[in-house]
């Protein structure tokens, strides 16, 4: 993988700016009443997202993200939606009251805490292996085989291809499965 | 910026438990679901930096799991629908004592 070409200043820059993106546009998906507002929000989140997986050297991962997650899986779900025709005034106050919304921020405040505690410090910095910069630069020494997509497809038709094989049968599976609990039940029972 | 992801991962992360906790509406909380597990292959792709492709290869495993999941999960809640013709969870409570 070679390493990102930007200025540094710049990446920065646009590392922050997608990164505040992703919390606000979270914010306001978890706050919305209207669940088609929300999706539109989660939207946003998983498009900054893919923009930081790029910035990250991760391009293939990218645009994975904006294919299957943004393209598929949030279609589905608006797809649900107006299927079911929410939206009505009596859905729209689904939100717990405040003693349960004051718990909820409580445990979301202890979980960060607990979380950014594990980050902080040198915990980080002790994962980092000392020679990463030698490594970093002989990788953008050298061209890597398959550019962009070969890094991530040799483990995963080799080291993992067991795993790879199995995910089609859980795919299968998953077929089987929403066609038969979407199915209407013909006979009377 | 390996921390700064990390973090923002962090926050992600509660932002989606605080909405499973706080809303009442099936589908959002499922999408809460989602944010979840994009939080954690934000992680995965900041430390795949350090560590090589793996990583990278984890997170393709977690969005097959997702888009299962996510195609399950709203034929359920189709299903829950058409008995109790609504997806606020609180008037699903059969299994309530």
């Amino acid at each position: 993988m070679q390493p990102n070409q930007f200025h540094p200043l710049a990446y920065s820059f646009a590392f922050y700016f997608f990164g505040l993106t992703a919390i606000a546009s979270a914010i306001a998906f978890v706050t919305r009443k209207s669940p088609v507002a929300a999706a539109m929000w989660l939207v946003n989140v998983m498009f900054s997202l893919a923009g930081l997986y790029v910035m990250l050297d991760a391009q293939f991962i990218g645009a994975i993200q904006i294919l299957v997650y943004t393209g598929a899986i949030m279609v589905v779900f608006l797809f649900v939606i107006m299927l079911l025709n929410l939206g009505h005034a009596s859905e729209l106050a689904d939100a717990r009251g405040r003693w349960g919304k004051i718990l909820a921020l409580f445990v979301g405040i202890a979980l960060l805490a607990e979380v950014m505690a594990l980050n902080r410090g040198d915990t980080v910095q002790r994962m980092i292996p000392p020679d990463l910069a030698a490594k970093a630069a002989a990788a953008a020494a050298t061209p890597v085989a398959g550019g962009i997509i070969g890094p991530v497809a040799a483990p995963l038709f080799k080291e993992y291809l067991l795993a790879f094989e199995l995910t089609s049968v859980l795919l299968l599976a998953a077929i089987v499965g929403a066609v038969v609990l979407g199915k209407r039940r013909t006979d009377a029972r | 910026m390996l921390v700064e992801a990390l973090a923002l991962s962090a926050v992600l992360f509660s932002i989606g438990v605080v909405g499973v906790l706080t809303r009442r509406n099936a589908i959002i909380i499922f999408m809460c679901v989602e944010l979840m597990l994009n939080a954690v292959n934000l992680s995965f792709v900041a430390l795949s930096t350090l560590y090589g492709a793996a990583g990278q290869v984890f997170v393709v495993f977690t969005m097959t799991v997702a888009a299962a999941e996510a195609a399950v999960g709203l034929a359920i809640i189709i299903a829950i629908f058409r008995h109790v013709k609504t997806v606020n969870l609180q008037n699903i409570n059969l299994l309530k004592g």
